[in-house]
């Protein structure tokens, strides 16, 4: 069964085409990655998927549920986190979660225990009572979480979760993903980051001017780049020269010296090629300290695709 | 590296935890529109406890009008601030508790702006409720005000001679009034895009409705054109009627204005609130 599925989903902002035609199909129980730029779309989708926004044209179906028609069949079977954290800054953390237990129906001590349960699977029960203003990025993050699955979702959208956050609370976020997952939440992410949809989707639609273009698990998307790359690591920096000729001449490809004296990289179309390096290099006389081949990373499956990086840039785009 | 987060050490989430609280499936009937309301008005509570500096406007504001209007004015308008204090009180009281009403609008526009109404608009409830609830909690802080006004009213000399039934009657009166009103700055608040724009607009409204009154002065003495916007301000009705109660010579034509235009606020105000929180921004 499908969590999430759109046909065309049309969202316009004045002259900009935020979400221009989206056809998405989410499995559920499955972690779901949207994966773009700033100004992608990405946002305007969920907001649309979570009944915040209505879609000018096409159809949106979440859990089976019409999102104009039975907006509030869906809001009750779905949560959000947005961008921004959306807790309550000037409230304690147990006092945010009782407050969304008692606006799902909770009865007070129910609202009570759930909070408490909540606030220690999170790392959070040290700070339960201090205001969410004193909260450092990642605690916070993990409280705007606990907040969405007060009563456990059947489908939760994050919207870029872990932008801002250090490594450790990414992995924390990560680790909890992970685990709402393997209990039975579908889960539809959005993220700027190839690395988080390379770690946590089953499936990454790539999106770009409010269009899919590209979808596919993160090794279908790798493979429609084509190439893999060889890297290289050697004994001694000083045959790095005599190493990028050798490369250059068998691969027919750019060879990139890497900032370590001893590495460099070229792509290689086919991996069979790197035993024939390995072969030409020893013949050379060079030795190879280390030789491995590497998968396209998805920042450049990304830049295949569109032409242009993945990462934030200032964007001066008009909408045609 | 230097960060400025707090010394708390980041814990290990323990998975065995982790997937036992979030295996919890139980989902509770559905909060009633009142419970859902209630909460909400139990948030602003919340955090009139966690920053009580936010009491401010209902406590130090009033008592800086009733003794400056009293004292300043008192003498030269009504020979004393004793005499000038029996008409100014009930005049004042409706002035304050009109002004703390924008408080609303700007709660409204800060809430938006902070990103907790995306929350609240995904979650399965009755959709005025946030609304109802930050107002019903307003009504708090305008019965807080009102107790500062009247208390200090009676400290220094205000008499109402329709008793403490009268002052109850014509507070009862304004707390219509003022949920009534309060539904203007709720439009305000979701049009804006700062609370201090929210703010600004509500101050140029409520300027001249409080000052172009009968609160400081009797009309007569203004010329044509002022009158007529005096006798038209709701602020003057209210003020009229509120007078009236609390010195137990109300005449029904000053409330039935009051009620007038109270449904009329309403009735013009609080769908279009709802339109607007309904569609996006």
């Amino acid at each position: 069964m499908n969590a999430i599925e759109t046909e065309g989903l049309v969202k316009v902002f004045g002259e900009t085409r935020a979400v221009d035609g989206i056809d998405l199909e989410v499995s559920a129980g499955t972690v779901y990655g949207v994966l773009g730029p700033n100004g992608a779309g990405k946002t305007t989708t969920i907001r649309v998927l979570a009944t915040l926004l209505r879609p000018d044209a096409g159809r949106a179906r979440v859990l089976g549920h019409d999102v104009v028609a039975a907006a509030d069949a869906v809001r009750g079977c779905v949560s959000l986190t947005g961008q921004f954290a959306s807790v309550d800054e000037e409230l304690s953390g147990r006092e945010n979660l009782v407050l969304l237990g008692r606006l799902l129906g909770f009865r007070r001590r129910a609202a009570d225990e759930r909070a408490a349960e909540l606030l220690e699977a999170f790392g959070l029960d040290d700070a339960a009572d201090r205001l969410v203003r004193e909260y450092s990025g990642g605690m916070r993050r993990r409280l705007d979480i606990a907040a969405s699955i007060v009563v456990t979702p059947e489908l939760l959208f994050l919207d870029e979760p872990t932008s801002g956050l250090d490594p450790r609370s990414r992995n924390q976020v990560w680790d909890i993903v992970r685990a709402l997952v393997a209990e039975g939440t579908t889960v539809l992410l959005t993220t700027q980051y190839l690395d988080e949809a390379d770690q946590l989707a089953a499936c990454i639609a790539i999106i770009d001017h409010g269009k899919v273009i590209a979808e596919g698990t993160s090794g279908q998307l790798k493979a429609r780049v084509g190439s893999g790359r060889l890297h290289v690591r050697l004994e001694r920096p000083a045959d790095r020269p005599a190493a990028a000729t050798v490369l250059g001449d068998l691969l027919g490809e750019d060879v990139q010296l890497e900032g370590d004296p001893a590495r460099l990289t070229a792509r290689s179309p086919d991996p069979e090629r790197a035993g024939a390096a390995l072969t030409a290099l020893a013949a050379a006389g060079i030795a190879v300290a280390e030789l491995t081949l590497g998968q396209p990373s998805l920042d450049e499956v990304f830049l295949a695709l569109t032409g242009h990086p993945a990462e934030p840039a200032p964007t001066t785009e008009d909408a045609a | 590296m230097s960060t400025t987060t707090t010394p708390t050490t980041e814990p290990v989430l323990e998975e065995a935890v982790l997937r036992s609280a979030l295996s919890n499936r139980a989902r509770p009937p559905r909060a009633s529109a009142l419970a859902a309301s209630v909460t909400f008005g139990w948030r602003a509570m919340l955090k009139i406890k966690h920053v009580p500096m936010q009491l401010f406007d209902v406590t130090a504001f009033p008592i800086m009008f009733v003794l400056l209007f009293t004292y300043l004015f008192g003498g030269a308008l009504a020979g004393s601030p004793r005499e000038y204090l029996q008409g100014l009180l009930p005049g004042i009281l409706v002035m304050t508790v009109s002004m703390i009403t924008i408080y609303t609008g700007m709660g409204l526009n800060t809430d938006i702006t902070k990103g907790s109404f995306d929350r609240f608009r995904s979650l399965p409830i009755w959709r005025p409720a946030v609304l109802v609830g930050m107002l019903l909690a307003d009504t708090v802080r305008y019965l807080m005000a009102s107790a500062v006004v009247v208390g200090l009213g009676v400290a220094l000399g205000f008499r109402p001679d329709g008793g403490p039934l009268g002052v109850v009657a014509a507070v009862a009166l304004l707390l219509v009034f003022a949920f009534s009103l309060s539904w203007v700055w709720t439009v305000i608040g979701l049009r804006m895009q700062t609370p201090e724009s929210v703010m600004q607009v509500s101050m140029t409204v409520l300027f001249p409705l409080t000052f172009a009154s009968n609160v400081f002065v009797d009309p007569s003495t203004m010329p044509g054109w002022v009158q007529a916007f005096v006798d038209v301000n709701p602020i003057s009705h209210l003020t009229e009627a509120s007078r009236g109660l609390m010195h137990g010579n109300v005449e029904a034509d000053a409330i039935a204005w009051v009620a007038l235009w109270s449904v009329a606020l309403l009735a013009v105000f609080a769908p279009l609130t709802m339109r607007l929180y309904r569609t996006e921004r």
